[in-house]
């Protein structure tokens, strides 16, 4: 059985368990098995897991799991894979499912694959793929133990619906007690946080002074993006940390990343060249992202910005 | 306080990355190697200042070949009191974490501290795998460290924001950025360094489970399409139309 683990924030299921469902669906389909889900704590409408292809949903809801601490957390999805006789774990490729998947791999004496973005292959030994060396090459892992964890990169399989809502059967399990205790969660509410982001418009030292960001959130605002941003513009304070990309900030694979004043170092491309579509906009044509890039424009991005939100605007209008 | 950090060698990211043509193995010819960043810059940094502030001694941890001492003695140069190698090539996380795990485990150590990852295979796997192993809880992705007597507070990078924990020593944590500055050894701590113990131990025997097998480019990118200031409905219709992305 390939279990997949839910996750879930402040009892809402997010996109990415969905795409996990979907990846476990596919990966049984390969193997020849089934795929159920697994989830921690409340959440609502658990059973609607079931139309990405769960075929069974199981919860677990004790009072320990209300918080997060890893060693709490792979109690119980050991103890459900023990239960059930799962013999593949599916992750999501995020702070908490990093935070287990190696937990998991050494509680399980199982091989472990963090950051699959393809389905497994099974004929001749299970292997999987994934990205390394900051994008520049693809690496497939073959893994030879009973039981498996893999990590799941966000949006690379997209949800699709397969079935219907199943009914939830609760899982009894006997857990320790935390040992880290959580103080307080801090959370930006109102956009989506940069390694959830479909959509992000990012901008660097091009754009001369913090004062001139107002071009770039209308940008984003009229798209519905995240705002990034390049290292140089978050270590000078121009903007907030958590919007920094690349090679030592975050990194994400978004549908469309759009590049405004960044020239395209490598270390910045690390971050950022696993997106689906970059467009960059940069008045020097030699600049290298260029190279990297999909869609450019060539141009002062004070003139070009403005004239793309402009057009954004009037596509909305027209849908 | 006795405290552990974990430090693993990676391809700098200006190198160029190729395999040998059956694409079997990693072609390391040419390739510039350097401490992983989050190792060097954060999670040492910190330990060191920890030391500093509370007494102690801050020992390194590498799994792998002779080639890594360079990198080893780099950590002694930046302020590291000793450090230890376990001499094998290993292929997975798992392998290097049991390894840790393994010394560790002996020593008695307050604090564990790896990287947030490694820059080249990116599996932020190692620290919980040694947590596991060592029955320790866990603090991934840490920004921020301290520790006040047996406790220790942190703060943990989350997706969007921010989580404050509290646990007691001892434990095993991940650094990520803002955790410390990154320090630049100096010459008096690069003479030092020749100096300082650096043993090196076997390895103890466990299964490779997850090996990677082959590697591959990525499909080359079709070349750029250029625009203009002015041609930006076309440029949006091709993100509708073609690149399907809005
Ligand atoms: C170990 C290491 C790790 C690093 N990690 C990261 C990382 O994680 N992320 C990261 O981003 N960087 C990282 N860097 C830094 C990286 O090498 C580059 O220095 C950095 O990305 C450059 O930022 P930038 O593109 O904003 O600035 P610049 O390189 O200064 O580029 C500014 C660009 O704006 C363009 N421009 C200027 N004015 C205009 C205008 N009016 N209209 C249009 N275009 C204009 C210029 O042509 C230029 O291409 C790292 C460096 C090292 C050594
Ligand atoms: N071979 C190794 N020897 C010692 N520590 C390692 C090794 N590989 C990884 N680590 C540590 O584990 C962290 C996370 O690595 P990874 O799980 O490979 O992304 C690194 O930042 C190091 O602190």
């Amino acid at each position: 059985m390939v279990l997949i683990i839910a996750e879930s924030q402040k009892g809402q299921f997010k996109k990415s368990a969905f795409e996990a469902v979907t990846y476990g669906y596919k990966t049984a389909q390969a193997m020849g098995s089934t795929c159920a889900a697994l989830v921690l704590g409340e959440a609502a409408n658990a059973g609607d897991l079931g139309k990405y292809g769960a075929g069974a949903v199981y919860q677990i809801t004790d009072a320990a799991l209300q918080q997060f601490d890893s060693q709490v957390y792979t109690a119980a999805i050991a103890e459900a894979v023990k239960q059930l006789g799962a013999d593949v774990v599916v992750l999501n490729h995020s702070s908490t499912g990093k935070s287990l998947l190696g937990r998991l791999a050494a509680r399980l004496h199982a091989g472990s694959v963090a950051g699959v973005n393809t389905v497994p292959t099974v004929s001749g030994g299970f292997r999987v793929k994934k990205s390394v060396f900051s994008g520049k090459a693809i690496a497939e892992y073959e893994v030879n133990s009973p039981v498996k964890v893999l990590s799941l990169t966000g949006n690379a399989i997209q949800p699709e619906v397969v079935g219907a809502a199943v009914s939830v059967s609760a899982l009894q399990v006997s857990l320790p007690a935390p040992k880290v205790k959580v103080k307080e969660v801090i959370r930006e509410e109102g956009h989506v946080p940069l390694p959830e982001a479909e959509l992000v418009v990012s901008a660097g030292r091009g754009m001369k002074g913090p004062e001139n960001w107002g071009i770039v959130e209308e940008l984003a605002g009229v798209l519905g993006a995240t705002t990034a941003c390049s290292r140089p513009v978050a270590d000078v304070g121009w903007r907030p940390h958590h919007e920094h990309v690349g090679q030592t900030g975050i990194a994400i694979r978004p549908n469309l990343y759009i590049a405004i004043g960044i020239s395209g170092a490598i270390q910045h491309l690390a971050g950022v060249n696993n997106s689906k579509t970059i467009v960059v906009i940069n008045k020097d044509p030699e600049a290298p992202f260029f190279k990297a890039a999909d869609y450019g424009v060539q141009g002062d991005l004070f003139e070009v910005v403005p004239k793309l939100t402009a057009a954004f605007r009037r596509f909305k209008e027209q849908q | 306080m006795k405290l552990l950090v974990c430090v693993s060698k990676t391809p700098d990211t200006t190198s160029r990355i190729a395999f040998s043509s059956d694409g079997a193995q990693f072609d390391a010819n040419g390739v510039q190697y350097i401490m992983n960043p989050y190792d060097e810059w954060y999670a040492l940094v910190r330990a060191l200042e920890l030391k500093e502030a509370h007494g102690g001694t801050v020992t390194l941890i590498n799994v792998g070949t002779e080639s890594n001492d360079q990198v080893i003695r780099k950590g002694l140069a930046i302020g590291a009191d000793n450090a230890v190698r376990v001499n094998c090539d290993p292929q997975s996380s798992l392998f290097v974490a049991k390894q840790i795990a393994e010394y560790a485990r002996k020593e008695n150590f307050d604090i564990v501290f790896c990287g947030k990852e490694t820059i080249d295979y990116n599996s932020s796997e190692v620290g919980a795998m040694v947590a596991e192993f060592l029955d320790l809880p866990y603090v991934s992705f840490a920004s921020k460290l301290d520790v006040s007597g047996q406790t220790a507070t942190a703060a943990r990078d989350i997706e969007g924001g921010t989580e404050m924990v509290e646990v007691e020593l001892p434990l095993v944590v991940s650094a990520a950025k803002g955790m410390a500055e990154q320090r630049i050894p100096n010459m008096q701590g690069i003479m030092m360094a020749k100096r300082k113990p650096l043993d090196v131990i076997d390895p103890v025997p466990f299964d490779e489970l997850s090996t990677p097998v082959q590697y591959t480019l990525p499909p080359a990118k079709k070349t750029v399409q250029l625009f203009n200031a002015d041609q930006m409905d076309e440029l949006v219709r091709l993100l509708h139309e073609e690149a399907k992305v809005i």
